[in-house]
């Protein structure tokens, strides 16, 4: 058996299989809550890691990971694999998200439809691309090459932008669509970056997600952003540091409403709350989608 | 000639990132008809603001003794200098002492270089590979006259930083926040930094300790990196060195050199 596909789970700490996650919240894991998340004892919930931060060699990290995923399920999510660049991925970086992926065997992962790295420059943020035929064509072959490696569908999340290109030939949601036919992957909906992309574009963030191919979510991500303000009317900012405006949540209960309980995260990676307060995030977006669960029971 | 399609995106939106003296690229355009440079600044800022935040977070200590605008203004120098190289931002700012010590306007800070090795190598310590330590009890084992030709595995996270200054006093006052009396910062100070279990640990080594386990480090017999401990500092005590490395958990292995 191909040893890169053999799941090496840690002697020392035995690995549970993943729990069905199929109508349940999360959060980000921050190390200054496993504490707090210990204390509480093991919980429904799911975590969600950024891959890249797991991959050095030992240390507090990957304890920190382990003492986690030893009652909890996980979800990987990648933010570094370039997979909107034109340039071929970078093959090191893949094999390391795919020892990852075998060592703590996540309940779901997840990548980005954007790029981060140019030559030998990487720019920590989640760069645009074009929407057209040639772009559709590297995105495809890189999701191929990806779930070739690591024997596994992502799920392919849907970008916040500032700006639009001029060569673009097609909508995002087109492209996003041909992108999971074509390679057979799943989509995480982003519903803040819809909404702050929506604002920013000018476009309906309902319509948006009409003509989203929802049957493909396998994940939702949920979190706040901020409004930039000026004279021209200003942006809306994927900021990722405060709680989930209104309208998200709105939109995520139609979402809901639409296709049944997905697994749901809550996103929340600066000016970090206390656990608490994430905790109270996760449980809302729990009681959506335990109202949604109820109301197909009284219905059939 | 026309650039080809699908290569140049990249190229050209990467290329004013981290300069902000060039226009937006001309293949974007702002939506809504809002200014385009505005909406291009957004990931220029995002790109900044957030290679700032990890030299920040790296850096701490640094960043104290500078102060956060001095720190964040010389972190924006060195970002459009040496931008990151590799997606694991934990591996950034290698080349940050460097360019600290040559930052004309960090000039009079003398040892601010120094304190950002020790913070650099905190960090490589903190990720570096687990590996159980060699039991302090281990050298009893060994024959007296093997003794000389002992030869170490060091474990993966320790680190050497060797500073003309104070450094590690400098340091724990200002990242560990050891309360000190006037610190005197042109003691020479070499700083050991190891993580035997969970947590990282800073210590100050004795005089010849440096030399010693440096030896050790790259290979030398035990008694070859005595006599160079001694050469350097005649205060140099083997026995005390050796146990205290040994209780610090340093050395994950041990092997004679005849058995070589």
């Amino acid at each position: 058996m191909n040893a890169a596909i053999t799941p090496q789970t840690s002697a020392a700490i035995p690995l549970r299989y993943s729990l069905p996650i199929a109508g349940v919240a999360g959060t980000s894991f921050k190390h200054e809550h496993l504490a707090a998340i210990l204390d509480d004892g093991p919980q429904r919930g799911f975590f969600e890691v950024h891959a890249e931060n797991y991959m050095g060699a030992g240390g507090p990290p990957h304890r920190m990971l382990e003492r986690l995923r030893r009652d909890h399920p996980l979800s990987l999510h990648g933010v570094c694999m370039s997979i909107g660049g034109p340039a071929p991925l970078d093959r090191a970086h893949l094999a390391r998200f795919r020892s990852l992926i075998a060592r703590y065997q996540p309940a779901l992962i997840s990548e980005h439809l954007a790029w981060s790295t140019h030559e030998t420059s990487f720019f920590n943020d989640l760069l645009p691309l074009p929407y057209n035929k040639a772009t559709l064509a590297r995105v495809c072959d890189h999701i191929d090459e990806v779930q070739e490696a690591i024997r596994r569908p992502i799920l392919l999340e849907n970008p916040s932008t500032y700006v639009a290109f001029r060569s673009s030939r097609m909508c995002e949601t087109d492209f996003i669509r041909t992108v999971a036919e074509r390679t057979g992957c799943g989509l995480l909906l982003d519903i803040n970056n819809v909404f702050v992309s929506a604002a920013n574009h000018g476009f309906s963030a309902l319509q948006y997600l009409a003509d989203f191919p929802l049957s493909r979510v396998g994940e939702i991500h949920l979190a706040g952003h901020t409004e930039q303000n000026d004279a021209e009317g200003g942006l809306l900012i994927d900021s990722h540091d405060g709680p989930v405006a209104d309208a998200v949540w709105k939109l995520f209960e139609i979402v809901i409403a639409r296709c049944g309980p997905i697994p749901t995260l809550i996103e929340w990676d600066s000016n970090i709350p206390d656990w608490p307060v994430l905790k109270e995030e996760a449980a809302a977006a729990q009681a959506i989608l335990d109202r949604h669960v109820r109301r197909t029971r009284h219905a059939a | 000639m026309q650039p080809e399609p699908l290569l140049s995106y990249a190229a050209a939106f990467a290329s004013a990132l981290l300069d902000p003296g060039r226009e937006a690229p001309r293949m974007v355009t702002g939506p809504r008809g809002q200014s385009t440079l505005k909406c291009y600044n957004v990931y220029r800022n995002n790109v900044t603001v957030s290679l700032i935040d990890a030299l920040a977070a790296i850096y701490p200590a640094v960043q104290r003794l500078t102060g956060p605008d001095f720190f964040r203004a010389m972190a924006r120098f060195h970002i459009r200098e040496t931008p990151p190289t590799s997606p694991l931002l934990f591996e950034y700012g290698r080349d940050f002492p460097d360019f600290i010590a040559r930052y004309e306007h960090a000039r009079s800070l003398l040892w601010l270089a120094d304190i950002a090795r020790i913070e650099r190598a905190w960090l490589d310590s903190y990720h570096a590979a687990d590996a159980p330590p060699l039991s302090p009890s281990a050298l009893a084992a060994v024959a007296p006259e093997q003794l000389s030709s002992l030869m170490f595995t060091v474990h993966p996270a320790t680190r050497l930083v060797r500073s003309p200054f104070a450094a590690v006093t400098i340091f724990a006052a200002n990242r560990e926040r050891v309360s000190t009396d006037r610190i005197d910062a042109s003691t020479a100070e070499d700083a050991l930094v190891t993580r035997p279990e969970f947590d990282v640990l800073v210590q100050k080594l004795p005089p010849g300790g440096a030399v010693f386990l440096d030896s050790l480090m790259s290979g030398c017999m035990l008694a070859e990196a005595a006599a160079a401990a001694l050469e350097e500092s005649p205060a140099f005590d083997l026995a005390t060195n050796i146990a205290s490395l040994l209780e610090a958990g340093i050395f994950t292995s041990l092997t004679s050199g005849g058995a070589r």
